[in-house]
């Protein structure tokens, strides 16, 4: 189980780092949100996997460890504020600017991106 | 308590003074006098203790952890100092009055001199080290304002600058220094500190403190090679230079040789370090202020040649020597603090400081003249006159000196020729004032006596001067007997102040270096060729240089790291994450822990490998951005799932509502985005790329796969015990969140409002045209709100509704809580948003999320707040049961009203941030057609 676990999180983090490098704001807030799926699961993790055991008292034997949960729990909210925070910033940049890109080389692209990859994709 | 009183009084006067200077100069002048006067008044009754050779102490403690305490300590070598800093600063102030022209600021001028009077006795009567440094420092600040006073002259604002690096830069040091004495000896108090010099000698870090401390005394008292600084600072108003650069401020550094003289002084690096640079200092001042132009420059260069002989005195390291320098404080103040304002008189009245234009003033200003004569003769040490007899101790103590073979010379030999160059100065400064032909073209003419009332402070030093040179042992001897017993430690070697000891090599040297001077100066047209040979060294231009390279090498250095890529940063970042994480790794060896794994089950497994398989497609088709968004939702809700798998409902109930509105607001921000990402980066951009994160992901499975097979003790079982018996419910997360952590949950609400807003106001004015098709060449469809989307919308919002308000109340016993029920409203209402349009819906909602947001935290706060009326702290949560007709018993806890807090903030937030983009398109500004009830 524990193997599987962490294979997940290796891949979340795997697929989350590739996308994070990319040169578009999109891939990166796509490749945040994987990032913080794999994070929100390891710090989860660290009360360490309980099957059955859901911290409501009286509900059952043994609990599994409240207090990552809670951590968690405002994290997954506080992550989806960072997200829209993001998401917004770079529709900011998008409206002002015209281009979507986060590689800093605004201004070195002679044409609108978007007519460029139109004709990239005919080929 | 009078000692605090004492460096308190100036700053209150400095708050106080401004406000009397509408009444105009004399006013203020006035007001700012009166806190010296009462600190002198304060003083007073401590002297008694003091000639008895005992010491005044007021201990407050401040910062015990950090061995930061308000402690202050009067004794001799204080009370000299403090003497010095409270009369010739009432001088200044009343020197000041008629220097400054009417229009002038005084208010901040005499704020300002205020600031430093107290900074500088809080210096000289602090008894903990680090409460001095921090008079030091601001010192270091207020003479930074006071040199840039005329802040319009470019001069004067690069010498203040100039000043504020050397000093400020050896207050770092001496910052530095004072930490490792304390390190040694434990304690930072001046007590402890002084009795434990034999310790801090003995000890390996022993001479790191001691350059330390004397790089932060040399670069204050302006020391070879610091020395530059201080003529620079000449542009300062001339009584901030008689104050500050002659007088006092400069002193700063050779009172802390003295104060630390029991604690430092007596070992050989002492001894070569100090003296070799008073030495230098001494002889380097004396021959640059014969060649100087300027009045005030002679003077600068005067003052750092006299600093370096008080510094060589205090190197010698005999108990005479320090006598002497005690002494010779004392009268390089009194001399030079009245040279300095004859300066400001002579430039007042004539326009102009250059020597080569003003001659022959003793026509134009006999009185002026003449106390100018009397102080400068004290300056070039002649007999009668206070300078004189320091000199001669001086040049007594450079005899003792037990250098081997040759070098026994040298000291006698530097002095004396000290001693002639300052004589050849002090009579440049008689005799091409104030004689040697008649003045040319000054830009005031004719020059005539200042007011009465400026001459009165030179007056009055110029008499001290002369007192202490005909009735030493009468006029000063118990104060420099306290002083030079406080210094020493105690033990104080038989000394005798008298006029003349009898005819002695010391009286010899004395001649020599008069009548030597006296030549010099007569043959001066051939040192200044002599001098004019060599290309003179502009300081401020090496400094101004030097200072615009480091700025343009930092700036280089930036713009070569921060390129504005943020493919970049994330590249360095993930980079240095895994160097930093790799090494601890290494050492881990075998990742599977104690505990081992246990057994897999099928849907488990079948789960994970969607996930796995979801997360990768992700990556690998990220270019076709919908799809990718797709296969993002599947990784969320199986995420969702694996949080129920694992005994967390509530993160499940959580995360699967974010998911939602997550999607939501990426498909949202994805309709005025390019529908995919073209391809621009190159084939091995990829590779590395993909390498790298896969490095990535196999260091956090490997971490992941340690940290779960190791066997750990949770902290947890507090908060299982207390949350039915201390929070009143049993789902022990919302217990944690609302109760025991409720102050981290209101900053975490906090920073969702703050989000939101940031949202708001980042969209607000903005406008954005979503392209007109998805880009593959499918136009958008023509039917916006679809009638089957409508139809089932609008009648789940109620059902939604109380299901929230459900999930709300049921929260603090069973999963639930204000994250989740919030969420789900949101979700409810944002689905109305979809259906229905923004017009439409928004019409009939008629709330602004603002105010939700608001609304949400000042609960929260309320709820908070509730518990300080009854005497509880912040947060803290009560419950009781009431019994409800029908319901029957229900538990009320006041931690529900700070949910109530939390689930208003989730949707005032969620709901602004998507309604902020769903704005962003001009269609829903529209209002759309036929479209009804």
């Amino acid at each position: 189980m524990e193997l599987v676990f962490a294979l997940v999180i290796g891949a979340l983090t795997s697929s989350g780092v590739y996308l994070l490098l990319r040169a578009r704001t999109f891939p990166v807030v796509v490749g945040l949100t994987l990032i913080s799926y794999g994070v929100n699961l390891f710090l989860f993790s660290s009360g360490r996997l309980t099957t059955g055991g859901q911290p409501i008292l009286g509900s059952t034997e043994s609990y599994s460890d409240p207090l990552p949960q809670a951590l968690v729990l405002t994290a997954i909210v506080i992550g989806f504020a960072m997200t829209a925070f993001v998401v917004v910033l770079s529709l900011r940049n998008l409206a002002d600017n015209e281009d979507d890109h986060v590689d800093g080389r605004q201004g070195e692209r002679p044409e609108k991106p978007e007519q460029k990859s139109e004709e990239e994709r005919s080929q | 308590m009078s000692l605090p009183l004492v460096v308190l009084l100036p700053f209150l006067g400095a708050i106080a003074a401004p406000l009397f200077a509408q009444g105009g100069r004399t006013a203020i002048a006035i007001a700012s006098s009166v806190p010296a006067l009462i600190a002198l008044a304060a003083l007073y009754p401590n002297w008694q203790v003091l000639a008895d050779g005992g010491y005044v102490l007021f201990h407050q403690e401040w910062l015990p952890a950090l061995g930061i305490s308000l402690s202050f300590r009067l004794d001799g070598l204080a009370l000299l100092f403090a003497l010095l800093i409270l009369v010739i600063g009432l001088l200044i102030i009343l020197y000041a009055r008629y220097y400054l022209k009417p229009k002038e600021n005084i208010a901040k001028f005499y704020a300002l001199l205020l600031c430093f009077k107290g900074s500088m006795l809080g210096i000289v009567m602090s008894s903990n080290l680090l409460l001095m440094l921090i008079f030091w420092e601001i010192t270091s600040l207020v003479s930074f304002l006071l040199i840039s006073y005329w802040t319009h002259k470019q001069d004067a604002r690069r010498g203040a600058r100039m000043a504020l690096a050397v000093t400020g830069g050896g207050g770092l040091a001496l910052l530095a220094g004072i930490l490792i004495i304390g390190n040694i000896v434990g304690s930072f108090e001046l007590d402890d500190v002084l009795a434990a010099g034999d310790q801090i000698k003995a000890h390996a870090m022993y001479p790191v403190a001691l350059t330390l401390v004397l790089l932060g005394a040399f670069t204050k008292s302006a020391q070879f090679p610091f020395h530059f600084w201080l003529p620079h600072a000449m542009q300062a108003p001339t009584p901030v230079s008689a104050y500050l650069h002659s007088a006092t401020m400069v002193k700063a550094g050779v009172f802390l040789l003295a104060r630390l003289y029991p604690a430092l002084a007596g070992t050989e690096q002492w001894f070569y370090m100090v003296s070799f640079t008073g030495m230098a200092t001494l002889l380097i001042g004396a021959y640059i202020a014969m060649f100087k132009h300027d009045l005030k420059g002679l003077l600068a260069y005067s003052t750092v040649s006299h600093l370096g002989l008080i510094t060589l005195l205090f190197g010698m390291g005999t108990q005479l020597a320090a006598v002497a320098a005690v002494f010779h404080v004392i009268n390089h103040a009194t001399f030079k603090a009245s040279l300095f304002m004859a300066a400001g008189i002579i430039d007042h009245e004539t326009g102009t400081r250059d020597m080569r234009r003003i001659n022959g003033l003793w026509r134009y200003m006999p009185h002026t003249a003449t106390l100018a004569m009397v102080a400068a003769s004290s300056m070039a040490g002649v007999p009668l006159l206070n300078g004189f007899l320091s000199k001669e101790m001086f040049f007594a103590e450079s005899l003792e000196l037990n250098l081997p073979g040759l070098w026994a010379w040298l000291p006698p030999i530097v002095a004396t020729l000290a001693g002639i160059f300052a004589v050849a100065y002090s009579a440049r400064f008689i005799h091409d004032v104030f004689f040697n032909g008649k003045p040319v073209d000054l830009p005031v003419y004719p020059p005539h006596e200042p007011p009465r009332y400026m001459k009165i402070p030179v007056e009055i030093l110029v008499f001290a001067c002369v007192m202490v040179g005909m009735f030493p042992a009468i006029s000063v001897g118990p104060l420099l007997y306290s002083a030079a017993s406080a210094t020493l430690g105690g033990e104080v070697p038989d000394y005798k102040l008298a006029v003349i000891h009898g005819l002695n090599l010391p009286l010899l040297m004395s001649f020599v270096a008069f009548f030597g001077g006296l030549l010099m100066y007569t043959q001066r047209q051939r040192f200044f060729d002599f001098h004019a040979r060599f290309k003179e060294i502009d300081e401020k231009a090496v400094f101004e240089a030097v200072v615009s390279r480091l700025a343009t090498f930092s700036h280089e250095l930036t713009a070569r790291i921060e390129n504005g890529s943020l493919q970049r940063y994330a590249l360095l970042l993930v980079l240095s994450v895994i160097a930093v994480a790799a090494a601890p790794l290494m050492n881990v060896g075998i990742f599977v822990g104690e505990l081992g794994l246990s057994p897999v089950d099928p849907p488990t497994a079948i789960a994970a490998g969607v996930l796995i398989v979801c997360a990768l497609l992700t990556a690998f088709l990220h270019r076709e951005r919908f799809y990718a968004l797709v296969l993002l939702s599947v990784v969320g809700l199986i995420v969702a799932l694996a949080f129920a798998r694992f005994s967390a409902p509530d993160l499940a109930m959580t995360q699967l509502s974010v998911e939602v509105v997550t999607i939501v607001l990426l498909m949202l921000a994805l309709f005025y985005m390019p529908s995919w990402t073209p391809l621009e980066s190159t084939r091995g951009q990829r590779t590395r790329d993909a390498f790298i994160a896969l490095i990535a992901g196999i260091g956090m499975t490997l971490v992941t796969l340690a940290m779960l097979t190791q066997p750990f003790t949770s902290i947890s079982d507090f908060f299982l015990e207390n949350s039915k018996t201390g929070g009143g419910g049993t789902n022990v997360v919302n217990v944690i969140l609302v109760d025991f952590r409720g102050f981290d949950t209101l900053g975490e609400i906090t920073v969702l409002a703050i989000a939101a807003l940031g949202i708001y106001a980042m969209l607000k004015n903005t406008a954005l045209t979503p392209p007109p098709g998805d880009g593959m060449g499918h136009p958008w469809t023509r039917d916006a709100h679809p009638m089957m989307l409508k139809q089932i919308a609008r009648p789940m919002l109620p059902l939604a509704l109380m299901i929230s308000a459900f999930i709300f109340l049921r929260g603090h016993n069973l999963p639930g809580g204000g994250f989740i029920a919030g969420l789900i409203t949101s979700v409810a209402l944002i689905l109305q948003y979809i259906a229905s349009g923004m017009v439409w819906t928004q019409e009939r909602i008629g709330i602004k999320y603002h105010n939700v947001i608001g609304l949400g935290l000042l609960f929260a706060i309320i709820a908070g707040a509730g518990s300080l009326a009854f005497g509880y702290p912040f947060l803290t949560s009560t419950f009781g049961y009431i019994t409800w007709p029908v319901v029957g018993k229900f538990e009320v806890a006041s931690a529900l009203v700070f949910d109530l807090g939390v689930y208003l903030t989730v949707i005032g937030a969620t709901l602004l941030a998507l309604v902020s983009i769903g704005r962003l398109s001009p269609h829903s500004a529209i209002k759309p057609k036929k479209e009804g009830v």
